[in-house]
């Protein structure tokens, strides 16, 4: 488990680029049972008004997370996670259809709580899409 | 039509029985890119401790939309499934989700607030197992877009 003592405010987790196609909204959609037709059809989506197919912003926050429980070594060791939706992450008819860049930074350390909570950027296209995308992780 | 602002304060006891499976952990994880052997592996779960394969830090989400859409199929909530947007999520795990458990939600409609034509609504899915045990709180804040907007 990761030492509290080791740990310090700004310091760097790590980053990733997540490719993300079509197939993998499917593939959540089928996985998490929410087939909103947003995030595959891409008629249905543009008849609401939307750019074309959008990822599920579960599916970023879900995948956004995997930077933190990979460093934190145990996925039972995020005890909490929040985050807003601000932007859409189209998905375009092609592979890779977006590209979600995501980085980590310690925002804070609680001694008391045992907790250090990493702050999340994570955008697509240039635009940040998730805000205040922040984890709880239990230190030792 | 307009959202029904006594939907405020509502709640909707334990329903269904969710259970969760090695599979659907297994799915689940895959289908957000999760690669950690937890997920996958029961002998890697259980080295750290878990008493089965652990499910990924969204995987309640699963639960709480399930108890999310007791309030949207609701008629007499006045919600346009069309018109949902995600607007906020959060996860406050009491304790990690492993295959096996058996998890039951309640679902409180804790705020409505009116924005231009439409409204936000603030839910809290409190997860336990069967037995009472707390899992998860979950807390969802979903935008129901008006006319035009």
């Amino acid at each position: 488990m990761m030492k509290l003592a080791d740990l310090s405010v700004g310091q760097e987790i790590g980053s990733r680029a997540i490719e993300v196609s079509r197939a993998d909204l499917v593939r959540y959609a089928g996985a998490s049972g929410d087939f909103n037709p947003i995030h595959w059809n891409e008629r249905f989506a543009r008849e609401v008004e939307l750019p074309g197919v959008i990822a599920h912003g579960m599916f970023t926050m879900g995948a956004a997370v995997q930077l933190v429980t990979d460093w934190a070594g145990d996925p039972a060791a995020v005890v909490g996670y929040q985050t807003r939706f601000t932007k859409p992450v189209p998905v375009d008819d092609a592979d890779p259809g977006a590209v979600i860049e995501v980085t980590g930074v310690i925002g804070a350390l609680d001694a008391a709580a045992s907790t250090a909570r990493v702050d999340l950027t994570v955008s697509a296209g240039g635009q940040k899409v998730l805000v205040k995308a922040q984890a709880l992780v239990r230190v030792g | 039509m307009t959202i029904n602002p006594e939907l405020q304060g509502r709640s909707y006891p334990a329903g269904d029985v969710y259970s969760v499976g090695r599979e659907s952990v297994r799915d689940f994880a895959r289908a957000v890119k999760a690669t950690h052997p937890a997920h996958f592996d029961v002998a890697a779960a259980r080295a750290l401790g878990h008493a089965d394969l652990v499910a990924p830090p969204t995987y309640a989400i699963i639960v709480a939309q399930r108890a999310d859409a007791r309030l949207i199929e609701d008629p007499g909530s006045g919600i346009d499934f069309s018109r949902v947007v995600h607007a906020e999520q959060k996860f406050t795990h009491h304790r990690a989700i492993t295959a096996g458990d058996e998890l039951v939600a309640e679902l409180h409609v804790d705020a409505v607030r009116a924005m231009g034509t439409g409204a936000m609504i603030t839910t809290r899915a409190e997860i336990a197992t069967v037995d009472g045990t707390p899992v998860a709180t979950t807390t969802s804040a979903i935008l129901v877009r008006g006319e035009g907007q």
